[in-house]
């Protein structure tokens, strides 16, 4: 622009008000597509909670149960099992549970409600593989001499005990989720909903 | 040529700029009269782009992006996949293509780079050239890793959830923009569609848009060459480089030799071996996807490994941050930091022919690394494997940034006046 040309000020100011306000509505018209993006009502809608009869399960079985599209794991521990937990104590990152994974009735040693079933999320708080039984203790199935057992991640292979707590200096950062859950009766257990909420 | 057809040439030019456009980009652009092998990965690279988007077109005809099971009570994705193989005619054919074609572009798009990382193609004034081509880059893995997506096998779905899954690693914002990412709490139906539909339009539009810019600023600066001169210096008497020859038809007529020869490879593997062992199509992926089973072993496709063996590389928190998210920058960052390597070569000469013998070694070293990544990320990870990546990570990212400083001392020796030409 050459300097001796005059600039129309208020010419200006009109331009700059004209594109400000095209600019918001270039903004406002992006929302829509932008909230297409997020979880659609049905998609919110299919989180219902599944009931599950856990009186077949034999003590040491672990059956899978699928929750707004995520595995969950049922396992009924041995009091072998149980005890292993102790040795792990010291191994895990977060023995006690303080990071908010688990509901409050969860944040226990055994991080269930009763001590025997174990709920947990069975997707690795890492990058979201599914990890695999590694129950027997010991170099059995691949795992150190000292392994008391748990859950192993194939992906990239981050240790979970019997509680899905998470060893130290894995690649997952926490415990594995603990979903909300409850007992309609001794052996019927709702998961998705505590009935608190 | 007729009076006829040059009366309609007349009235075509006074409306479109045809015959100046074919003279600007190809009878009349000057390219270097050295080219050698390197050159030819580049406009293969337009080929294969040409292979994928016309396979893809006639997949898309028979392709269903539905992840709810049929009545036999598999994927309807996976099933209308086995039906493109199976039941529609030549489907099989075109599928391994394109299949094939999406591994093809990467193995010429690393040779094109390499070529580039070579002559100091980068160099001032290619420097947006190289941007735009780390653009295409990028863009191209988007469009790969949406592309495996489709399928809906288990690597499809498990490759996927570990992907979006590191965006959730990113303080603050992370889980929600995963959520944006997912459409719904897992990769599911929604996931499959969305994908669908970036990988057949929004993604490729993308892509052929950088690729004109990339092409345009080419020809805006002329192309470099093996020996990293500027042949605009020495013009003669009508304005046209000494060491300059048109496009068309010199580079055009090369060009076909190497197009006949990648064909030649690519047949092969299309006809005999369009699985290549697992890399270009993994096994796993022939079982349908299932959210409840992770396959014992997730890789990704080989020409991602590299960089996911850096995304496993890093184990240690820092600031109160997670490994996993440092693990995601690290692996963003080894993609990013390449656009800057124009600013990173303080080298007074451009090619590797007159480079002294620091930056050759480091060359060497950091091809070493991005195989011994690349070869680390398909295998499950132990911790011996670890530290090896780690070590690898480390001299891949020492590459870049202290090339500053060893591109500035090393000993080159003088670049010549013009190209060197038998």
């Amino acid at each position: 622009m050459s300097v001796d040309q005059k600039m129309d000020s208020g010419r200006r100011t009109l331009l700059l008000a004209t594109s400000a306000a095209g600019g918001v509505a270039a903004v406002a018209t992006a929302v829509p597509f932008v909230a297409s993006l997020t979880p659609s009502e049905r998609a919110k809608a299919a989180g219902a909670p599944v009931e599950v009869d856990v009186g077949k399960l034999a003590p040491g079985e672990m059956m899978t149960v699928e929750w707004r599209g995520k595995p969950v794991w049922i396992l009924r521990r041995t009091e072998d099992m149980l005890a292993s937990l102790d040795k792990a104590e010291d191994k895990v990152s977060d023995p006690s549970s303080d990071k908010p994974m688990q509901p409050a009735y969860a944040k226990n040693k055994h991080r269930s409600i009763k001590p025997e079933f174990l709920v947990a999320v069975g997707i690795c708080t890492h990058l979201g593989c599914s990890p695999s039984e590694k129950f027997k203790p010991g170099a059995e199935g691949g795992m150190s001499a000292d392994w008391p057992g748990g859950f192993l991640c194939p992906c990239h292979g981050s240790m979970f005990d019997l509680a899905g707590r998470v060893y130290k200096s894995m690649p997952a950062p926490d415990n594995l989720e603990i979903p909300p859950h409850q007992y309609l009766a001794d052996t019927t257990i709702l998961v998705g909903e505590d009935g608190k909420a | 040529m007729t009076t006829k057809t040059q009366a309609l040439l007349n009235w075509v030019d006074e409306r479109f700029p045809l015959t100046s456009s074919i003279k600007g980009h190809l009878t009349e652009y000057y390219a270097p009269k050295n080219f050698n092998f390197w050159y030819f990965f580049g406009s293969l690279a337009l080929l294969v782009l040409v292979i994928q988007i016309l396979t893809g077109i006639f997949l898309v005809m028979h392709y269903k992006p539905d992840a709810s099971l049929n009545a036999a009570g598999v994927p309807v994705a996976f099933a209308s996949v086995e039906y493109i193989m199976r039941e529609v005619p030549g489907g099989w054919l075109i599928r391994y293509l394109h299949s094939t074609g999406a591994s093809a572009f990467f193995v010429v798009v690393y040779l094109h780079m390499f070529r580039g990382l070579l002559y100091g193609s980068y160099r001032k004034p290619r420097e947006l050239i190289w941007i735009f081509g780390t653009l295409i880059f990028l863009v191209l893995m988007a469009e790969a890793f949406m592309g495996y997506l489709l399928p809906w096998g288990q690597m499809s779905f498990w490759g996927a959830q570990v992907i979006v899954n590191l965006f959730s690693a990113i303080p603050i914002i992370g889980p929600d923009l995963s959520l944006v990412i997912r459409g719904d709490y897992v990769v599911s139906d929604a996931t499959l569609n969305r994908f669908f539909s970036f990988h057949v339009i929004a993604v490729p539009l993308v892509l052929i848009g950088l690729v004109a810019a990339h092409i345009i600023a080419l020809h805006e600066v002329g192309s470099n060459n093996p020996d990293g001169v500027e042949i605009k210096k020495k013009k003669d008497a009508n304005g046209i480089p000494l060491d300059g020859i048109p496009f068309h038809p010199y580079y055009t007529v090369k060009d076909i030799v190497g197009v006949v020869a990648f064909l030649f490879f690519f047949s092969a593997v299309v006809f005999f071996a369009p699985e290549a062992g697992g890399y270009f199509l993994e096994f796993n992926n022939f079982l349908p996807a299932d959210p409840l089973t992770t396959p014992p072993h997730i890789a990704p496709v080989w020409y991602f490994t590299p960089f996911y063996s850096i995304l496993r590389a890093v184990t240690y928190p820092l600031f109160g941050l997670d490994a996993k998210f440092w693990g995601v920058v690290a692996m963003g960052a080894s993609v990013v930091i390449i656009a800057f390597l124009p600013w990173l070569d303080r080298s007074p000469v451009k090619s590797i022919r007159y480079k002294g013998p620091i930056f050759k070694f480091a060359v060497v070293v950091f091809v070493i690394c991005f195989f011994i990544l690349g070869y680390l990320g398909v295998l499950p990870p132990t911790p011996g494997r670890t530290l090896v990546s780690q070590i690898c990570s480390v001299l891949y990212f020492a590459f870049f940034l202290a090339m500053p400083w060893y591109s500035k001392i090393d000993k080159c020796k003088p670049e010549p006046e013009r190209v060197n030409f038998k």
